[in-house]
Formats: C-alpha cells, sequence, structure tokens
C-alpha cells in the first residue's frame, strides 16, 4: 500500500507531501504519525507541504487533527510551504488552521520547532526549580 | 448560455474525488483562470465530491465548458440518487454537519464559486452546480 514517508531528524519527525492525498492516506498518515511519535519520543513534527496544490475540508482537518494528537503526546507541529493560493482559498472556504503553527519554509519551521521545544524544558525546568 | 463541451466524470471513490480535483485543475488551467481561481474552483469541486461520494452514495459530475456570448467559464453538475436533503436552508448553514465533518462543505464551496445551485429531493437525490468564469 502507499504511504507517505516520515523522516526522523533528532527531536524531530519530517514529512513532506509530494502527492495529491485521498482521503484514506491522509488518515493513514495521522495514525502512522501517531506510532511514531510514541516509537522514537519525537518532541517535534514538521509537515512540508509545499507540493500541495489543494487543501480542502478533509486534508485542513487533518492537520488540525494531527496538531492535536501531537499535543497530547508532548510534541509540536508546525505546517510549512503553505501555497498563497491555498492560504487564500483557506480562508474563502471558512477553515482556519487554528490549531497549526506555520512557518514559510523547512528552515524557518525547524528553527520554530527547536525554540518551542526549548521553550517547554525550560518552562518544565523553571516549575521543578520554583 | 452555450455549453461547447460537456464531459462526464464518476463520483463513487475517494479516489475519484482525486481524479474531480485533477480534472477541474486541468480544464481551469485550459481556460486560462489564475491560480488562485483555479485553486478556488479545485477546493469547491472537492468538497461537493467528497458530499456526492459519502452522502449521496455516489453519483457523477460533468464538466461543462460554457460560454454566455462574453467570457469562458467552467460549470461543474454533480448528481446522486441517494436520500436527498430535507431541509436545504439548514444543510447550507455553515457548521451543519449530519456527519462527523465540519459542516463546510455546502457553505464554503457556495462561497467559492461565482455560480452555486443546489437542488434535492428527500428520496430521489442532490444536484449542485458550480460555476466560474474567466
Ligand atoms: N449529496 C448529498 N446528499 C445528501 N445529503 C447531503 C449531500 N450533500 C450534503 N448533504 C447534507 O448536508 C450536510 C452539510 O454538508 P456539508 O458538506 O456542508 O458538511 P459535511 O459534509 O457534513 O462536513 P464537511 O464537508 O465539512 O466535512 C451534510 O452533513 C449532509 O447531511
Ligand atoms: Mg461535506
Amino acid at each position: 500500500m502507499e504511504q507517505i514517508p516520515i523522516l526522523r531528524i533528532g527531536r524531530c519527525l519530517l514529512v513532506t507531501i509530494q502527492v495529491d492525498m485521498h482521503d484514506r492516506l491522509a488518515m493513514a498518515l495521522q495514525d502512522d504519525l501517531t506510532e511514531k511519535i510514541v516509537a522514537t519520543r519525537a518532541r517535534g513534527v514538521l509537515i512540508d507541504i509545499s507540493a500541495l496544490e489543494v487543501v480542502d475540508s478533509f486534508i485542513g482537518r487533518t492537520l488540525n487533527n494531527i496538531a492535536a494528537m501531537a499535543r497530547v503526546l508532548d510534541a509540536q507541529t508546525v505546517v510549512v510551504g503553505m501555497r498563497p493560493a491555498v492560504a487564500i482559498t483557506l480562508v474563502e472556504l471558512g477553515l482556519s488552521l487554528s490549531g497549526v503553527k506555520t512557518a514559510l519554509d523547512v528552515d524557518k519551521g525547524m528553527a520554530l520547532i527547536s525554540r518551542l521545544i526549548d521553550g517547554s524544558v525550560a518552562s518544565a525546568d523553571a516549575r521543578r526549580e520554583g | 448560455m452555450r455549453v461547447e463541451k460537456d464531459e462526464l466524470v464518476p463520483c463513487r471513490t475517494a479516489d475519484d474525488i482525486v481524479r474531480v480535483r485533477k480534472e477541474v485543475r486541468a480544464r481551469t488551467v485550459a481556460l486560462g483562470f489564475t491560480l488562485v481561481d483555479q485553486t478556488k474552483l479545485v477546493t469547491a469541486a472537492s468538497e461537493i465530491a467528497r458530499n456526492t461520494v459519502e452522502h449521496g452514495g455516489g453519483g457523477i459530475v460533468r464538466l461543462q465548458v460554457v460560454n454566455d456570448g462574453v467570457r469562458n467559464g467552467l460549470r461543474l453538475v454533480f448528481e446522486d440518487r441517494g436520500p436527498g436533503i430535507r431541509d436545504i436552508a439548514l444543510a447550507m448553514s455553515d457548521r451543519y454537519s449530519t456527519g462527523t465533518g465540519l459542516g463546510l462543505g455546502l457553505s464554503g464551496a457556495k462561497r467559492l464559486s461565482q455560480d452555486f445551485s443546489i437542488d434535492s429531493k428527500p428520496g430521489e437525490g442532490t444536484t449542485v452546480v458550480l460555476g466560474r468564469w474567466k
């Protein structure tokens, strides 16, 4: 069965979506990511959607679900590379990716995830000390 | 309004939804739509195709290149013979869903299209028409 590859880079999982996903593939990605976060104890998930020409309500909802699921597993999700035409369309569709942080590209996304992870580590330390 | 081209694509499975997106994209490109207009119509088509598959029990979509004497446009006619919709106004409202969705499909597709119409009778089926002009 076709599958979207998930790469591990340090504390992060990197997903590059390269095909127009049908609904089952999007759901499989959500399940695979859940397993991988647990198995690798990843603290961040970076999803590159720069190749996606369409994000409809199903794919948008899947991205929101992934972020919510990752949060429960103490991982931060950042979506990068959304095309401007896709962003404009999502607003008019009425879908907000409110649960998802976004960045311009993979480099900026990685930097953001590092800050988010270190930030949560720092505040946990502060709680222990304080 | 003249229909210059009329093609039929099945709309029965999750894979058909992907195919509908692809076919609509190709035609909007051929008609010279801007990238934003292409993306809006493809996204609207994806929403209605999913409704046809999930709520309507499957159906077809007609892809029609139309001309009103001044402009070319693309008209998409989705038809199914499923359960139909009892209260169209209610179904059209944002956030209303009888399933697990967000209830954005119909209202969002309307916002993303220049022409929109829906016709449905309980027990007979549903027809949704989307249109955008160049
Ligand atoms: N082709 C159809 N046949 C029967 N009922 C339909 C059809 N299309 C839409 N509906 C009804 O209208 C409701 C609203 O549709 P809409 O697409 O807005 O939301 P949804 O499909 O439930 O969720 P979403 O599209 O956000 O995932 C549906 O829940 C369903 O009850
Ligand atoms: Mg829908």
